[in-house]
Formats: C-alpha cells, sequence, structure tokens
C-alpha cells in the first residue's frame, strides 16, 4: 500500500493539510503525518517514497496517485532550499512522526541525553561552554555561561525555563520544533537540568499557538519515563508580547502581572519563585542535544566570527519561497533574500527587509551583503533577533511601517518605565505630525500674552524631525528592557533611509540623515 | 461545588496557579466576572486588586461578557508585507463579530492569516475572508 506522509505541523493545517490527508485516505493510502520541511510555499507537501508534491489541494489526489501530477517536485530531499541547508536542529524536519517515540529514537533522540549522564554534570557544561552555543532568543548570551552561574548556585530547588513565546513577527522556528520535534527540546532541556542540577523545568508558551501548546503537553506525558526524575510542565502565556522578555516570563509564570524586572538579580541566581533559573529560548535548548551527540567541536566548526553553529532563519513575508532555512551563520542577507527566498511573492522588487522582528532595523538592498551574525548585524545599526526576515515589496510606506513600531511599542510596554510607556504614544503623534504636515501649534495657555517664554509659531517640520530623534534617543537609552530600547531601531531606519516616505524633500532629508548617528 | 470552585481548586496546589485558572475560566464563562475576581482572591489569599491588577494586564482576559463570535487576524508585520491590512479594508463593517487584531500567529510565510475558535486560516484573499466571516456569524 503506498505510504503517503503529510504534515500536520500547525502551518500545513491552517493552509488545507487535513483535507488532503483525508482525500489520500479515502484513495487507500496509509497516511503518516509528519513534521514539515519548512518549504512553506509548498503546503500542503506530500512525500511519497522520498518524492515530493506540492502545493497540493484534494482534487489534485488522484493526478499523484496515477504519476501524472504537474506539482511534482522531484526528490524532496535534493531540493535545492533544502540540499543547500546545514541542517543541525532541523535534521528530523519533515522525516519523522513528531509524537513517535520510537521515530525520534530511530533517529538519533536520546543520545545526547545518554551521553551527558555518561560524562557528568561537570562535562556536559564544558561541552556546551566550548560548543560556543548563544542565546537564540536575541541576545546572544553564552548559553555555557549562563548554565554555569546556574550550576554554581547553591539551591535545593532550581529551574529550567524554556522561553516559548516566540512574539516577534516572522518568526516560527521555535513553533515548529515544539509541533515537529517536541521530543528535542525536552531532551535539551533535560541535559540543562542534568548539569545545572535542577529536577524542575516550564516551557512558557503563547496563547496564540494552541497546536504547539497541545503537542507540548502530549510528549511532556508521552517522554515523562525517560527524562525523570527532571519533569516538564507547560504553561500558556497570555497574548503579552512582553512576556518574552525573561523576567516578565518568569513573573508571568509565578501568576504575576508580566511586568519586567530589574536586574540585577540575574534569574540565574534570582529567577522563577526566586530560585536559581536557566532561561533558554526553544532553538538554544533544542540544539543541546545534537551538541552532546556529535560533541562540542562539530558544532563550533560551523559558523562565522564569534556566532558558532547553524541558526534557523525564517524567510517570511513577501516572499517567493517562504520557510524554514537552518544554515551556518556568516550566509548574506542578500543571499538570503534574493537566492533563497527568491525576493518578493508580488514579482515588484524588494523594498525593505525587517530582520528581527518588530524591534529589529529595516535594511535597504544596499545592506544586502552583510553576513548574517550577531556583531555584523550590530555593527551596521541593526540586530538579528531570532533571526526572523520580512520582506516588504515597493508598494510598502515606510513611515506607515515607523509608525507601526511605535504603536507596537505603546500597546505592548509593560508600563515599568517612562520612556517606553508615554514615549511611545508620543512617538506615534510625532510620526503623524510629520507624516500629514500637520505641526503642532501652541495650544491655549501657550498662546496667553503672560506666557512670554511660550513661542508662539507652530513647530517645523524640521523641529519635529530633530524631536523625533531625542525621543528615539531617550527611548534607547532610558528603558529598562529592548521593548522600549530597540522600538527606534525600526523607526530610525526607516527614517534614514526612505526619508521620502515621511514627504521630506533635499533640505529636510538632511535632518533626517543627521538620524544616521542616532542607533 | 459550582465550577468556579472546581476550576479553582483544580489548580490551587500548583506553583503559579493564578494564570492557569484565569484561562480555564475565560474558556469556560468567556470572560472572568467580579464574582470570579473575588471568588480567586479569597482562595489564593491574594487582594481583589493583585487578581484584578493581573486580568487588566493581559490582552487575552476580558473582564466584560461578550457573546460574539472572535475572529483573531493577524495584523503584524510579515502580514502587513502581505496585505493584511488593505484585506481589513476591503471588509465591510461589522458588528455581528469581533474582529480581534493579533501579533503574528507564527504562519509568517503564507499570510494574511487569521484564527476562529483554535482553527488556523493561511493565505486568505477577500473571498475567502469574507467567507470566514460570513461562517463565524
Ligand atoms: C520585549 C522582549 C521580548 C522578548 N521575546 C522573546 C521571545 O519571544 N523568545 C525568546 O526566547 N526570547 C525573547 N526575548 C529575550 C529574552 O529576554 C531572553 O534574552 C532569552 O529568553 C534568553 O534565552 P537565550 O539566551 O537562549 O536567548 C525577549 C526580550 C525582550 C526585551
Ligand atoms: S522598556 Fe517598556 S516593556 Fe521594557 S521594562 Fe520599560 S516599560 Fe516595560
Ligand atoms: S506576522 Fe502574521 S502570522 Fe506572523
Amino acid at each position: 500500500m503506498t505510504v503517503v506522509r503529510i504534515s500536520d505541523d500547525a502551518l500545513a493545517v491552517a493552509c488545507g493539510a487535513d483535507a488532503v490527508a483525508a482525500a489520500f485516505a479515502q484513495a487507500g493510502c496509509t497516511v503518516e503525518r509528519v513534521s514539515s520541511w519548512g518549504m512553506h510555499w509548498l503546503e500542503p507537501l506530500v512525500e511519497i517514497d522520498g518524492y515530493g508534491f506540492g502545493p497540493l489541494a484534494p482534487d489534485d489526489v488522484p493526478d499523484v496517485l496515477a504519476g501524472s501530477s504537474a506539482k511534482a517536485i522531484g526528490v524532496i530531499a535534493d531540493h535545492p532550499f533544502i540540499a543547500g541547508q546545514q541542517r543541525i536542529t532541523f535534521t528530523r524536519a519533515g522525516r519523522t512522526r513528531p509524537l513517535s517515540l520510537e521515530d525520534y529514537a530511530a533517529n538519533g533522540g536520546w543520545l545526547g541525553l545518554e551521553r551527558a549522564r555518561k560524562i557528568g554534570a561537570l562535562t556536559t557544561l564544558a561541552e556546551v561552554t566550548a560548543s560556543g552555543l548563544r542565546g537564540r532568543g536575541g541576545a546572544g548570551f553564552p548559553a555555557g555561561i549562563k548554565w554555569q552561574t546556574v550550576a554554581n548556585a547553591p539551591a535545593v530547588q532550581k529551574y529550567i525555563v524554556c522561553n516559548a513565546d516566540e512574539g516577534d513577527s516572522a518568526t516560527f522556528a521555535d513553533r515548529m520544533v515544539m509541533e515537529g520535534d517536541p521530543f528535542m527540546l525536552i531532551e535539551g532541556m533535560a541535559i540543562a537540568a542534568l548539569a545545572v542540577g535542577s529536577t524542575r523545568g516550564y516551557v512558557y508558551i503563547r496563547s496564540e499557538y494552541p497546536h504547539a501548546i497541545s503537542r507540548m503537553k502530549a510528549a511532556v506525558t508521552a517522554c515523562a519515563h525517560v527524562v525523570a526524575p527532571f519533569a516538564v510542565h507547560v504553561r500558556t502565556g497570555a497574548g503579552a508580547y512582553v512576556c518574552g522578555e525573561e523576567t516578565a516570563l518568569l513573573n508571568s509564570i509565578e501568576g504575576k502581572r508580566g511586568e519586567v524586572r530589574a536586574k540585577p538579580p540575574l534569574p540565574a541566581l534570582e529567577g522563577l519563585f526566586g530560585k536559581p533559573t536557566v532561561v533558554n529560548n526553544v532553538l538554544t535548548l533544542a540544539a543541546v542535544p545534537w551538541i552532546l551527540a556529535h560533541g562540542a567541536k562539530a558544532y563550533a566548526d560551523v559558523g562565522y566570527g564569534r556566532s558558532r553553529g547553524t541558526m534557523p532563519i525564517q524567510l517570511a513575508g513577501n516572499v517567493k519561497y517562504g520557510g524554514l532555512y537552518e544554515i551556518g551563520f556568516g550566509v548574506t542577507l542578500g543571499d538570503l533574500v534574493n537566492r533563497i527566498g527568491g525576493g518578493t511573492a508580488s514579482g515588484r522588487p524588494i523594498k525593505a527587509v525587517q530582520v528581527g522582528g518588530p524591534l529589529g532595523a529595516y535594511h535597504p538592498s544596499s545592506d544586502f551583503d552583510l553576513p548574517f551574525d550577531y556583531e555584523s548585524f550590530a555593527d551596521a545599526g541593526g540586530l538579528i533577533g531570532h533571526a526572523g526576515i520580512t520582506i516588504f515589496d515597493d508598494c510598502t510606506d515606510m513611515s506607515a511601517q515607523a509608525r507601526f513600531a511605535m504603536q507596537f511599542c505603546a500597546a505592548e510596554s509593560c508600563g515599568k518605565c517612562t520612556p517606553c510607556r508615554i514615549g511611545s504614544t508620543r512617538g506615534v503623534e510625532l510620526v503623524d505630525r510629520i507624516r500629514h504636515r500637520i505641526p503642532r501649534a501652541p495650544d491655549g495657555v501657550e498662546v496667553l500674552p503672560q506666557m512670554h517664554n511660550a513661542r508662539k509659531q507652530p513647530r517645523t517640520v524640521h523641529e519635529d524631525i530633530t524631536l523625533l530623534k531625542d525621543l528615539c534617543e531617550t527611548m534607547k537609552l532610558g528603558s529598562l528592557c529592548a521593548l522600549g530600547g530597540f522600538t527606534p531601531y525600526p523607526v530610525l531606519s526607516a527614517l534614514r533611509h526612505w526619508p521620502e516616505d515621511f514627504g521630506l524633500d533635499g533640505t529636510e532629508s538632511n535632518a533626517a540623515q543627521e538620524v544616521d548617528h542616532g542607533v | 461545588m459550582n465550577r468556579l470552585d472546581e476550576i479553582i481548586a483544580m489548580h490551587l496546589a500548583d506553583e503559579g496557579a493564578l494564570l492557569p485558572i484565569l484561562h480555564d475560566v475565560q474558556a469556560e464563562f468567556g470572560y472572568i466576572s467580579e464574582e470570579a475576581i473575588v471568588a480567586i482572591a479569597l482562595a489564593m489569599n491574594l487582594s481583589r486588586a493583585e487578581v484584578y491588577g493581573v486580568v487588566s494586564f493581559y490582552h487575552d482576559f476580558r473582564s466584560t461578557p461578550d457573546a460574539r463570535p472572535v475572529i483573531q487576524l493577524c495584523r503584524a508585520e510579515a502580514c502587513q508585507a502581505r496585505g493584511v491590512e488593505a484585506l481589513l479594508a476591503s471588509l465591510p463593517v461589522q458588528n455581528h463579530v469581533r474582529l480581534e487584531a493579533v501579533y503574528c500567529l507564527g504562519l509568517c510565510s503564507v499570510g494574511p492569516n487569521a484564527m476562529v475558535n483554535g482553527t488556523l486560516h493561511a493565505r486568505l484573499d477577500g473571498d475567502k475572508f469574507h467567507a470566514l466571516v460570513e461562517a463565524s456569524l
């Protein structure tokens, strides 16, 4: 009987995979639901004996089975989008049934945990440190150093917290790990627990991911006996972007408002319920089993500069070939966007590329030679964040994008500090004034004759731009966390590279150019 | 025991039980009532203000009832780049459904996307989106 493999990941299902699976079953095939290969433009993608067909609708089933389908893409593993990758974290993607312990064990699962148990906590810590693995949640902090701090902290109870809040637009790699290879994440957490001496872990998943939540809960139950005495609990977020920030996340698990905590104390010393806590992103923890199984050196041999290993990069937005592309650091932005992503889905020229989610800068094509690594992007006034890349075509109004960045910050601010809480709202107003050429006029009190020092003229656009620049500087320097601190990146990069979208002519855009040195 | 007390009792022994309780209360009753806040505060030895503070912080929790069906439409950057704002503008004013903005459903390469009762819909165009709104009425 023909075995047909179709992904049951949330994206495939949203694109109609269930109906396609039902049609194959109806036609007498054995249907296996597996993880997604990450070629999203081809979903629902179907695999029969290694050969792929997609994107399929139920009507396509007879042609596929008759061998006459126009949607055949050849051998999936040889597809340039797959063959060009260096899959470490996503090595099983497309190949295994997510909740099958058999499939997991038969494809390299649990080898990392077994080795960690054999070599013990100290050597495990040394391996993770030597691999050069850095936090994939955005800040790029070395995982080994964080673990070492928790390991050294004396405490009866320590926690492993997996940050699965994945709030950035254009990111879905965490979701794909949880839905497609959940045991790998649990194995990574169990190794962390062993290394630092913890018995309790939490996975905090955003409520926008109901599929990932139920998958993780099922996986935790299914492998409880393998990772015992370590026990994992799944917690659901409640729609607050800021709860991706690690201390806000800890507050949220504790049942409090998701407000950011001031550091120190570091969560590594006083984290969840005041106990030493490892907080790591899904991708950070998911990379650990491979590192333990294959050795630190094999991982560190891949990469660029101080960014070692691979990054699961997510191509999103107006992109022709969108999906997940895991590759060693160092690939250029232009390669990712044009060669791999195939440019825009609309077929129009690319105008801007936002890297790193809502707090990341907008890059023009002149940045396309930037190598994808933490330091290169930081030097270029940007960040790679969680490696989400959003492509925009030439119909985009960049002043609207700048406004959105401020608006998003206003909506999601935790309210702890003023530059972020108030500044973002003032930022929306300012961008509006610049876009619509409605300078701020003196108010009723300011025009009174006795207000000698109040100015009587409306502000000019020049002054509004200077003010926006000042505001961004204040947010950057005066915010407690990166929500307020990095919102200036998208705002100022839009203003810097596309002043014409703010209606600025030659002289005005010179004022915008000065902004260059702002962030 | 009434349903509210049952939900509270189910989680009370857990670490950080408040969010799980609020999620379940909202799922059961559609919102978190004054009565629920009082009961939760009492059971958890918290002040009502503390519980209300948590309810009001999170976008997911509502403190007023709204029986309309909900469509969560992603309006984050990657879906903007794929035309979600134009899609929204094409919809005639709709008061029978609650159209809620969410910031990313994790399907950012196949937007515009929406979620209705936990079911995801991708690659929305005008027709599919209008049909979705009609179907949820
Ligand atoms: C506003 C804000 C949102 C964040 N969202 C996330 C997130 O969704 N997922 C994540 O892993 N880290 C997020 N972070 C970063 C975390 O604070 C933290 O650095 C990370 O979880 C540490 O894990 P890592 O070292 O493995 O990256 C966010 C930070 C900020 C300031
Ligand atoms: S910058 Fe914003 S989100 Fe971060 S702590 Fe301050 S108010 Fe909260
Ligand atoms: S931006 Fe819409 S699903 Fe991610």
